[in-house]
């Protein structure tokens, strides 16, 4: 590979098209609207995979280093039903049911250790420890207790959740004002009156926190922890074996699914978000 | 009636209190031998700089803060069986309403705790939204109103429940002076429809000689009472009675009480 392009044309090409359509985004955020808040990003995108596109081509790179998009595209349409079982798999058996299994389990614990100071200042501690546990050491164990299938994918998810969630939850039920839970207490408002109208609206913005941060890592617990043993279909075993057989355009394949599911799974918890903490300073119009 | 038989019973009345924070340098003396009797339909204002325990004392009546020593009731009962009846309304310094719900939520909040039918919360936020001028306002969200608003909005849900005490931490005292003084007359007319007793604390001279029946003049390190004066304005204020001789006599007092509890010092 030398640093003259072996096919200017297509530089030259791409970077047209590229410049166009960065100038059409640029000109396109100077105005309001919400299509215009939708279409900028997708273009800007797009430029993106055209300068890509064009450099990959233009100067010959080899596929193992970096394949190009339609390369990658092409891989994607032809081996729908591969991708689609590895997402199955490693997203909608590992990560989401850790993930539900992981929040709900720190949310119930966090009610639970709410009234005991004795149990807030011993776990907590004990729980910073094991969420500091490196993932690549826990994974290993975790797929020879619960075997190679999900269950295992799940546990390693559950685990990576649990404590930061639990964290966030905890220092959420504190956040209330002292002046708006003297008020409850003024019209003798019982423990679960004060928790269900008062602490736990309160402790939302601080829950939406914990669970986007939970969202990248159930992604990356399931992937990773495939790396361990899994059976012959998943995200992170399909990454592990082709990269190994030098296919790195299934790698990035399943890479873009990767991005995809995560990017869909992170826009869903801060569309819910919206809606739950519209009263938020964060989040008002 | 039950009025006929509380009529003579003070509605609150402390003896020999006294209240100590145990802080991290000490212990501190918030109030000492405090003795004071209010009846029902007295309007009180304590007045006296920071630290006086005025803000203390209104908390006691309310059962947020525990005496350490002495005694005190309200309505023949002790603040934590009087909470429980819910006998009172509590108005602090900043408005607290809960950003997550309407003005409407906010004010049926304590409703809702108390157990009131739905159709009968529904009247009761009807009510004290036209009595606090806030009609056509109970869809908003507290943050989307000004800081008057909000603070007539809080007044509002400490008077859904219909508590025969009304309590009130410097309630305006974030606001500006023309605010202020609209909200005086409205609590003043609202006094005078309700025949509410009304604890109100604040460090205006001129804001506690105009609202009250009873000035209690309180002095700091340890907070204790100065001096009680009854007031002798008529129950019918206009703003600018506090032009008149005997508003700026009285003034004049509460200044002297609260200078001579300066030289205690």
């Amino acid at each position: 590979m030398s640093w003259v392009p072996a096919h200017s044309g297509w530089l030259a090409g791409a970077l047209m098209l590229w410049l166009v359509l960065w100038a059409a985004s640029v000109m396109l955020a100077r105005r309001e609207g919400r299509g215009v808040r939708l279409v900028v990003p997708v273009l800007f995108g797009l430029s993106l995979l055209v300068l890509w596109e064009g450099i990959v081509r233009a100067w010959a790179v080899a596929p193992v280093i970096l394949p190009a998009p339609s390369v990658i595209a092409a891989k994607i349409a032809a081996s729908g039903p591969v991708l689609w079982q590895d997402f199955a798999q490693t997203i909608l058996k590992g990560a989401v049911p850790g993930f539900l299994i992981g929040a709900g389990a720190a949310f119930a614990v966090a009610i639970l250790i709410d009234r005991s100071p004795f149990l807030q200042r011993g776990l907590l501690p004990v729980g910073n420890f094991v969420a500091a546990l490196p993932i690549v050491g826990l994974a290993p164990i975790l797929v020879m207790w619960f075997g190679f299938d999900w269950q295992s994918k799940a546990a390693v998810v559950v685990v990576m959740v649990f404590f930061p969630m639990l964290v966030n939850i905890v220092a959420g039920l504190q956040a209330s004002e002292r002046m708006q839970r003297d008020l409850m207490a003024t019209w003798g408002a019982s423990y679960l009156q004060t928790l269900l109208r008062l602490r736990l609206p309160a402790a939302m913005p601080f829950v939406f926190n914990g669970l986007k941060i939970a969202s990248t890592l159930a992604l990356i617990g399931a992937i990773v922890a495939e790396f361990f043993g899994s059976p012959i279909y998943g995200m992170g075993f399909r990454i592990s074996t082709e990269v190994g057989r030098l296919g790195l355009d299934m790698v990035w394949a399943e890479i873009a699914v990767a991005a995809l599911a995560g990017s869909v799974f992170y826009g869903l918890i801060a569309l819910i978000e919206r809606g739950v903490t519209f009263w938020h300073p964060s989040q008002r119009k | 009636m039950k009025d006929t038989i509380s009529q003579n019973q003070p509605v609150i009345e402390a003896k020999g209190l006294n209240l100590v924070f145990q802080t991290a340098d000490g212990p501190v003396q918030a109030l000492k031998d405090v003795n004071l009797t209010v009846a029902k339909g007295d309007f009180v204002s304590f007045i006296g700089p920071s630290g006086c325990g005025k803000t203390t004392f209104l908390r006691a009546i309310a059962a947020l803060e525990h005496p350490t020593s002495g005694t005190l009731t309200v309505n023949g009962m002790s603040p934590d069986e009087a909470r429980r009846k819910r006998a009172y309304g509590y108005v602090f310094q900043a408005a607290g309403l809960y950003p997550w719900r309407t003005i409407r939520g906010n004010i049926k909040l304590p409703l809702e705790i108390m157990g009131f039918s739905k159709a009968d919360q529904e009247e009761r936020v009807q009510r004290v939204l036209e009595l606090v001028e806030l009609k056509g306002f109970g869809k908003k969200f507290p943050w989307q109103l000004s800081g008057g608003m909000q603070q007539r909005a809080s007044i509002a849900r400490a008077l859904a429940f219909d508590a025969d005490i009304l309590l009130m931490d410097e309630p305006f005292g974030a606001l500006d002076e023309i605010v202020r003084d609209r909200l005086n007359e409205e609590v003043l007319k609202l006094w005078a429809r309700t025949g509410k007793t009304i604890g109100f604390v604040t460090h205006s001279i001129p804001e506690a000689v105009y609202l009250s029946t009873k000035i209690v003049v309180m002095s700091p390190r340890p907070g204790r009472i100065t001096d009680v004066i009854d007031s002798p304005l008529p129950k019918e204020r206009p703003l600018d009675i506090r032009d008149s001789r005997e508003f700026i006599e009285i003034a004049h007092r509460v200044r002297e009480g609260l200078r001579a509890g300066h030289h205690e010092d």
